[in-house]
């Protein structure tokens, strides 16, 4: 599906390969994002999900390949040129990366500050209109340490959406919350984008969240991607890894046994 | 055998010798490379002065309690010490200029970077280690504001800026110190006590060099804290292990510093 809209991908990721210490993350992936979808990657832990969002944000560089935003190669940008980008982009961190010494109002603030001349009056109208958004107008006043988890994951929303990003990254967003918070979490990440008119790129392993809001998903594993479709069109894949994952079987492609040598042999082996 | 093994370990010894060698020449060029960084990058600080002035707060006015008990006791032992010595050749009137001197010259500069270090360093370090460790520093990247500008200018300016005073003000507690021993507990005239000081401190030799060593100190151990909390490795032992090395090549640092600058000050 969204291989054939060039044109209309706001991040398009060609060919990229990444990898360090000796060993390959990423082994020529492709992607493509187009905007105002909800799209996630998804795949194991240690599959290089974060890498690919640090990728897109300028953060490392490929090794080979290249990923666009707005049609602007990032690797290829100055340093000014990597911080214009990353203007158009806002990023939720897997446990929030709130400033630890910033009650919830001056976090939220935090970018319209640094970034624009606003007048004071402005941002405060701004930080409340977007902690309405999240549902947490009335904890303005708290500190991070006063938060829930699920909490300190809307605040970060809110700061990550507080200049209107063309695109917004989630990393993780559903990690260690509660059923209850998940599901807010899913209903904002499908009500901001759509209200917003922005570009969701969620990284996360968690299949009944994820299938029930995203517009089209990726699977990552082994540095490449191992399938991608519709929620519908991955549910009824028969990939043997898609089926593992999405049904959460504990033996497949993916084994439940790390690599290792003879297991009669490794217990002859204990010498005290 | 026993001939191939001992090879086996000088190579790996010899390895470990150039690993640990290289590493500690890569941290140099490293932290070298942070602090030209963090020089370009202190445009923000004069335009939002506000953000030095909250990290003076921290690094400088949190640190007075422990600078002035600190300055008092030593003050009063120097005078002390000083007394003991000086009365064997009749000259206890000295005491003054032995007590100033010993501060202006020294300890003041000395001993308040060895507390710095140890008070507001190793909080920098903490912080920035914790900050890098919990995403802050991450998240601050990808919103396009450099967390140089940021995090680290404001506090390397500040601990610049409070060293010295914090050392000017550690040698005048320490006068007052050695006084309230000298005069009141062991006798010694008060006229004599301040005038001597008066005559044998001299302004350039004594007082301004012990505040361009200060002012050396604050630069050498604000930026050892700080680079090793950006360099810290984002785990609770890394911070940790930052936070003890902070206090360590702060302390050799900056005692090597005072005898390289203490000998060409002196010839």
């Amino acid at each position: 599906m969204t291989q054939n809209i060039v044109g209309s991908n706001i991040v398009e990721i060609d060919n990229l390969s990444f990898g360090y210490k000796g060993r390959m993350l990423h082994k020529g992936i492709s992607m493509a994002f187009p905007r105002g979808k909800v799209v996630a990657i998804m795949g194991g832990s240690g599959s290089g999900k974060t890498t690919l969002l640090r990728l897109i944000g300028g953060q490392i560089k490929p090794n080979k390949g290249e990923v666009r935003v707005d049609g602007q190669v990032v690797h290829q940008q100055d340093r000014e040129g990597i911080y214009k980008l990353r203007r158009k982009m806002g990023m939720l961190f897997q446990h929030g990366a709130l400033f630890t010494d910033l009650s919830v109002y001056e976090n939220v603030a935090f970018p319209m500050r640094e970034l624009t001349d606003l007048p004071e009056s402005m941002i405060h109208d701004l930080v409340l209109l977007k902690l309405h958004a999240v549902g947490l107008r009335g904890a303005h006043k708290l500190m991070p340490s006063e938060l829930s988890g699920g909490m300190a994951r809307r605040v970060s929303l809110a700061r990550a959406i507080a200049l209107d990003p063309d695109i917004i990254m989630y990393d993780e967003p559903f990690a260690g919350l509660d059923p209850i918070s998940m599901g807010v979490i899913c209903d904002l990440i499908r009500t901001l984008n759509d209200a917003l008119g922005a570009t969701s790129i969620i990284v996360t392993h968690d299949v009944e969240e994820t299938f029930s809001f995203a517009d089209y998903i990726y699977f990552v594993a082994d540095g490449v991607v191992a399938a991608e479709g519709t929620p519908e069109d991955l549910r009824k894949s028969t990939l043997p890894f898609v089926h593992q994952f999405v049904f959460g079987e504990k033996d497949g492609p993916v084994p439940f046994h790390y690599a290792a040598g003879d297991y009669r042999q490794d217990l002859m082996e204990f010498k005290p | 055998m026993i001939q191939s093994r001992l090879l086996i370990g000088a190579i790996r010894t010899l390895r470990n010798i150039g690993k640990d060698f290289t590493n500690k020449i890569w941290r140099l060029g490293a932290g070298t490379r942070l602090f030209g960084l963090t020089l370009a990058s202190s445009s923000e600080c004069l335009r939002r002065p506000r953000l030095v002035v909250r990290e003076v707060y921290f690094t400088g006015v949190r640190s007075l309690i422990i600078i002035s008990v600190s300055a008092f006791f030593v003050g009063m032992v120097l005078a002390l010490q000083g007394y003991n010595t000086l009365q064997k050749y009749g000259s206890s009137e000295a005491i003054g200029v032995l007590v100033a001197l010993a501060l202006v010259r020294e300890l003041g500069p000395v001993v308040t970077a060895l507390l710095f270090a140890g008070r507001a360093g190793t909080a920098i370090t903490a912080e920035i280690g914790l900050m890098k460790a919990t995403e802050q520093l991450s998240a601050m990247e990808m919103m396009a504001v450099s967390p140089i500008s940021r995090v680290v200018a404001p506090r390397f300016w500040a601990g610049v800026i409070s060293m010295p005073i914090l050392a000017t003000l550690f040698s005048m507690i320490g006068i007052l110190g050695g006084y309230m021993v000298a005069v009141p507990l062991i006798g010694v005239d008060a006229g004599a006590f301040w005038s001597q000081m008066q005559a044998n401190v001299d302004w350039r030799l004594d007082i301004v060099n012990g505040v361009i060593k200060s002012v050396v100190f604050g630069v050498a151990c604000t930026m050892i804290a700080l680079f090793e909390g950006y360099d810290a490795p984002p785990t609770a032992e890394g911070v940790s292990s930052a936070t003890t090395r902070t206090v360590v090549t702060s302390s050799l640092v900056v005692l090597a510093l005072d005898f390289a600058l203490t000998s060409f000050m002196i010839s």
